[in-house]
């Protein structure tokens, strides 16, 4: 529905975000690749060699390695399942009619403003310390002995504390499709003789099938590459217990200096994120063209 | 000025040809009305003369220029969309005045044309409010005044009123034929609604596939009907059509009677049982069952005191038989 | 309509939501308690919820340590920067895809939000190097050319689906009456879209203050916005409690309460028109 004027324009108009996008994505990751095929590291410069796939290989023997894709998986499916069912219970919840509604959903929807940062940090000292922490302090009231959260939990931590942040945009997101949901399917269910727990099966689940997905790949997006919770809170350790795809690159390349280990290990990170987009492309696709 | 002429005219979208090919003047100061059913091209042949579709072949004249590649903003044309198309962040005043202001008029003379627009379609009280605050007809109001300040070359009217209410749309019906009948600046009205077409057009063009049927006065397509799709299409309630011996018996594959066209008498050559009727006061629908021909629309007077079982003799108008061939053309 | 909901159900309920609600914001509530200490009292135990001596000493103390100053400047130069510059390459974007869709669109829009799918780990490297040879190493210009290539998907995502509710004809009829592509936007379609514009902006101003790996990799001292400002207070140092909270405080107070201010035009955004 448009004439060849319009058309004309409308390539014109988009190609400024198309090859910014285009050269965001392909400079970098050339480079990327280049160095990955080199024997570079900061520590020496003008010492570069070509090394082929060596750096591939060392990486991916790397036990590290294994332990990192663990961890992030471990991390993306926590955060998500946490978030989704949580958010899932809470927005029923808040969907009910209670007095201070507003002020309620203030104060559920303030953790997605706390930058991460300041999060992981307020939560490993404020929190989790086993001496001064608020859990410390809790547990001595109790007669029990405190928990050293971060080292002996420290993947756990880091995913409670990474769901503690969005919780409430999940929440949200269904609250709002609760809210949108027809009152009279509803009634008509009831009349239908549909029981409390069969009409969240049979209609409000379905109704949100549509937002869990877009929680689902907003929320993924960025889990996949949480860093800042983790540089601040436990540097990926104790060992490797608590690093991720992105920290371990960060300390090959930035810690080690190691940059053609660290490039290898960034564009491994790109593959297996695209195996992740590809998948999840498609889910959404599917899913929001209705 | 406003003299429109469509040569030899295409449009397909990929494979689907939906103007095949159309050739179709537009006189200076006519008004003219397409019409069809949903589907027909239209809407597309309406689009391709604003510009806001592009021909795939052919060539498009406005006022001798030829407008094929020209973008909508320089053919001079002003446009009613069915949805209005109002800017629903600006005030009455502010969308009247807004191809006034895209065209550089300076704002003094911008406003005292907009004052001139209201006064012309009674909006004088409602300049300040914005579309939202508007009734339908209002709205339709606005619309049509934004397009009269450009003072265009022609007025594209698309199904403008199929938006209303049924009462409102006899009342914006006669207000567009007003205006025309003011303005004198060539209009091009696409409808679907047969009435439209009949009350407010100088020429009807019948579309159906994307090729024109017809093209004439109202009287001429209803008193002459080319074929049997414009003879179905024109005039309301529907031509009877009837087929087999009947039509045989007048040397033709079909024929066509209107409603209006049958009369109720005491011993006429169809014999038939009331099957329903409609009494709305001035007049009164039937449908008749007629032994060997099926079942006949019958338009009578308001006063028939006919009801649902009764038998009944009927009689064409003499010289009010449309005969129409196998391939539907009529025969003369 | 409704039915009339009891009063001891409503109670109930009532209780459960500020209860949660309450648990959730918590965290942040301590943190602002705790900034108002002293030290000492900061880790007192059993710890004093309200009553202790309100203080400001730790305010004093974080600014005359840090620059806070020029690392808030920083972060809304930074924030605003990147999301207006996105803006204004993803308006004609967005308007492209949503009016002039053609077949390939669903793949062009596709692949634009796949972009955000890429590990920002896995360019660190030759982004670390380009910046450095191009001195954009710990500059705010830096920093808001690579927030916007990140946040640029997004920005035209959401904008195609803002745009997309409103109807073509709206655009057409600025055309017939002489507008040109230019006005078209400008008068028109920006117009509009106001609200939706907003919540865009809303989102990425409160995405681009939380990013926490370029700023914290791309910046020492110069450019650091409040999320390195709050780095800087990571490491343990005797009793510090007290001041980490004031600085976190401060850290997330501007965006904490602008989130809060816009929070209904934010919930749209955040759903990406996925849910009306």
């Amino acid at each position: 529905m448009a004439t060849l004027n319009s058309r004309r324009a409308a390539r014109l108009m988009i190609s400024p975000a198309v090859l910014l996008l285009l050269a965001w994505m392909v400079v970098p990751l050339a480079m990327t690749i280049y160095f990955s095929m080199l024997r570079y590291n900061l520590l020496m410069p003008g010492m570069e060699s070509w090394a082929g796939f060596d750096n591939y290989r060392w990486f991916l023997t790397d036990p590290a390695f294994f332990a990192a894709i663990g961890n992030t998986m471990k991390l993306v499916l926590g955060v998500l399942f946490i978030t989704t069912v949580g958010g899932v219970l809470l927005a029923l919840l808040l969907d009910q009619p209670f007095w201070g509604q507003g002020i309620v959903r203030v104060l559920v929807i303030a953790p997605f403003f706390v930058m991460p940062t300041v999060s992981a940090l307020v939560w490993k000292n404020m929190f989790l310390n086993p001496v001064n922490g608020l859990f410390a302090h809790a547990a001595k009231a109790l007669g029990l002995q405190p928990y050293d959260f971060l080292s002996h939990a420290p993947l756990a931590s880091i995913i409670g504390i990474v769901a503690w942040q969005w919780l409430p945009f999940a929440t949200l997101i269904l609250l709002t499709a609760l809210q949108s949901l027809d009152r009279e399917q509803m009634d008509a269910a009831e009349m239908d003789g549909a029981s409390p727990l069969q009409r969240f099966g049979y209609i409000t689940l379905p109704h949100l099938g549509r937002s869990i997905t877009v929680v689902i790949l907003i929320q993924t997006i960025f889990l996949l590459s949480v860093f800042a919770e983790i540089l601040v809170t436990t540097n990926g350790g104790p060992g490797t217990a608590s690093t991720n795809l992105t920290y371990l690159v960060y300390a090959q390349s930035l810690l080690s200096f190691d940059v053609g280990m660290g490039s290898a290990g960034g564009v491994v990170a790109v593959i297996l994120a695209n195996i992740v987009a590809i998948f999840l492309m498609r889910m959404i696709g599917k899913n929001l063209e209705r | 000025m406003g003299q429109i002429t469509l040569r030899n005219v295409k449009k397909s979208f990929g494979e689907v040809d939906v103007i095949p090919s159309l050739d179709l003047t537009i006189e200076n100061g006519e008004f003219v009305v397409f019409v069809g059913p949903s589907g027909c091209g239209k809407s597309t042949l309406l689009r391709l003369i604003a510009g806001l579709e592009d021909a795939s072949g052919g060539s498009i004249e406005i006022d001798g220029v030829d407008a094929t590649s020209l973008p909508p903003t320089k053919r001079g044309l002003a446009m009613v969309f069915q949805s209005y198309a109002l800017y629903p962040h600006m005030s009455v005043r502010k969308n009247i005045a807004f191809p006034l202001k895209m065209a550089g008029m300076s704002a003094a003379d911008a406003a005292s044309k907009v004052e001139a627009a209201a006064k012309v379609l009674n909006l004088g009280d409602y300049l300040d409010r914005r579309p939202g605050q508007l009734s339908g007809g209002q709205r339709q109001r606005v619309a049509i005044g934004r397009a009269i300040v450009r003072e265009p070359a022609a007025f594209l009217f698309d199904e403008p009123l199929s938006n209303l209410d049924a009462a409102l749309r006899v009342s914006m019906r006669q207000e567009i034929s007003e205006l025309h009948q003011t303005l004198k600046t060539t209009m091009v009205y696409v409808t679907h609604d047969q009435v439209e077409a009949m009350t407010m057009a100088d020429k009807i063009v019948v579309l159906h596939a994307g090729r024109i049927e017809q093209v004439g006065s109202p009287l001429d397509l209803y008193r002459s009907p080319v074929n049997t799709f414009v003879a179905g299409f024109i005039g309301s309630p529907k031509m009877n059509f009837i087929e087999g011996a009947e039509a045989e018996k007048h040397n033709a594959a079909m024929l066509g009677v209107r409603p209006e066209h049958i009369d109720i008498v005491e011993d006429g050559p169809w014999q038939g049982t009331i099957g329903l009727s409609e009494h709305l006061g001035s007049d009164t629908f039937l449908k008749v069952l007629v032994d060997g021909i099926g079942t006949l629309n019958v338009r009578g007077t308001g006063e028939v005191g006919l009801h649902t079982g009764d038998k009944v003799s009927l009689a064409p108008q003499p010289g009010k038989l449309h005969r129409f061939g196998k391939d539907g053309k009529a025969l003369s | 309509m409704s039915r009339n909901v009891s009063t001891t159900r409503r109670s109930v309920v009532t209780i459960a939501a500020w209860g949660i609600g309450f648990l959730i914001f918590f965290p942040i509530l301590w943190t602002i308690l705790t900034s108002f200490k002293t030290e000492g009292e900061a880790i007192a135990s059993p710890p004093s919820f309200l009553f202790f001596d309100w203080t400001l000493d730790s305010y004093r103390e974080v600014n005359s340590r840090s620059d806070y100053p020029r690392h808030f400047w920083n972060s809304v130069v930074i924030s605003f920067g990147s999301t207006f510059l996105g803006l204004l390459i993803a308006i004609p974007a967005a308007w492209a895809m949503a009016f002039v869709p053609g077949k390939r669109t669903k793949d062009v829009l596709m692949w634009m939000l796949s972009t955000k799918m890429m590990p920002s780990v896995g360019v660190l490297i030759p982004m670390y190097l380009m910046f450095r040879d191009f001195g954009l190493l710990d500059t705010r210009t830096g920093l808001v050319i690579v927030l916007t290539l990140i946040n640029l998907p997004i920005i035209v995502w959401m904008l195609y689906t803002y745009f997309r509710e409103i109807p073509g004809e709206i655009l057409e009829a600025a055309r017939m009456d002489g507008a040109s592509l230019r006005s078209e936007l400008i008068y028109v379609l920006t117009p509009m879209a106001v609200p939706g514009i907003a919540s865009t902006l809303l989102l990425n101003v409160i995405l681009s203050w939380n990013e926490a790996f370029w700023t914290l990799n791309l910046t020492a001292a110069n450019a650091a916005p409040l999320t390195a400002f709050i780095a800087s207070y990571s490491s343990p140092e005797g009793l510090f409690y007290a001041k980490l909270s004031a600085a976190s405080t401060m850290a997330i107070a501007p965006i904490l309460i602008l989130g809060w201010f816009s929070q209904k035009q934010l919930v749209r955004g955040l759903t990406f028109g996925a849910v009306k």
